[in-house]
């Protein structure tokens, strides 16, 4: 049996994830004082660099069945744009604003990305 | 990075000889939408109206579920699993697994975002509340069960029921990706234990 190699997809996002995790613990350990946005925008700045390097990664992958990726994780993309949303929500629902919404917003924004690209690409190296 | 290439894509064999047998199913259950879309509606509509009742339900009814199915599937259904006969694992995995997908994440968010909104409500998620290390001591536990849950659990859930939908399933795969989903099923039960301990202390005060 042939086997293509494929980038450490996985553990990258595993990594992305832990990273916005992080700030996010951050930020929501601060509440509702001043929170101090040096250290969960340098983790959230990381993890989207992860995010990338991913996408990248996995763009230049040989090989890749990349139709079964996008048709397994456009649908990824909507359930978990729809969880992202309603955390969203809460947060602009008790009043979070300026860079504390702007941080927790790009967090979700990687999250609502990530979590898809690792379920498409799970699928899609077996097809 | 590209130099240290982890994950393997493995070509499906022309013909597995043992694809076990399997039933036809969803992968997700299309009847389930609508009632997933009725309870994030409710839960919507639980944050808007900002009622202590309406938010303390659906904390308390939905992680009291995700923490008693992680529970199971981590110390109960999942050693079972793994000891089960390939066909006897094949037919409870169809019928369990699309399941899982629509109801877990449902849960999940439930409890999160009432629990948010709880907090707020009764200032436990306030910096200042006396137990406010215990409260950062949960993020930690949820975090850390929500990189394990969506980075790893969840995307071999959904692998596993793309490969049974194969004519012919390659056991070699779904055995490894099984096993993926034991062990991580097992790693989230222990922290849900962390999770009873911590929401128990905070409820007591």
């Amino acid at each position: 049996m042939s086997e293509r190699r494929l980038p450490p997809v996985t553990e990258l996002g595993v990594v992305s994830m832990a990273l916005i995790v992080a700030g996010g613990i951050t930020i929501a350990a601060s509440l509702p004082g001043d929170v101090a946005l040096g250290l969960p925008v340098a983790l959230l700045a990381a993890s989207a660099l992860v995010m990338v390097a991913n996408v990248v990664a996995l763009a230049r992958a040989p090989g890749f069945n990349r139709a079964a990726f996008f048709g397994v994780a456009k649908w990824a993309l909507l359930a978990y744009c729809v969880v992202a949303g309603i955390l969203w929500f809460v947060f602009v629902h008790d009043g979070t604003r300026g860079g504390v919404l702007a941080v927790l917003t790009l967090s979700l924004v990687v999250f609502a990305v990530h979590v898809p690209l690792l379920i498409g690409f799970t699928v899609a190296r077996y097809q | 990075m590209l130099a240290s290439m982890t994950d393997v894509a493995v070509p499906v064999p022309a013909a597995a000889p043992e694809a076990p047998p399997r039933p036809d199913f969803e992968i997700v259950p299309l009847r389930g939408i609508p009632i997933v879309g009725a309870v994030l509606v409710a839960l919507v509509a639980a944050i808007l109206a900002n009622k202590l009742w309406a938010l303390e339900f659906f904390h308390v009814a939905a992680g009291g579920l995700w923490t008693s199915f992680d529970l199971f599937l981590g110390f109960v259904l999942g050693p079972i699993l793994g000891r089960l006969a390939i066909p006897a694992r094949v037919e409870l995995t169809t019928r369990l697994m699309p399941k899982l997908l629509l109801i877990m994440p449902t849960l999940v968010t439930c409890t999160l975002a009432s629990g948010w909104q709880l907090g707020r409500l009764l200032g436990t998620v306030d910096s200042g509340y006396v137990n406010h290390s215990w409260i950062v001591a949960s993020y930690i536990v949820v975090g850390v069960m929500a990189v394990i849950a969506l980075a790893v659990l969840e995307p071999a859930n959904v692998a596993v029921l793309f490969e049974l939908k194969k004519p012919r399933p390659d056991p070699q795969i779904i055995g490894g990706l099984m096993k993926r989903f034991i062990y991580t099923a097992g790693i989230t039960g222990a922290m849900q234990v962390a999770t009873l301990i911590i929401m128990t202390k905070i409820a007591t005060g």
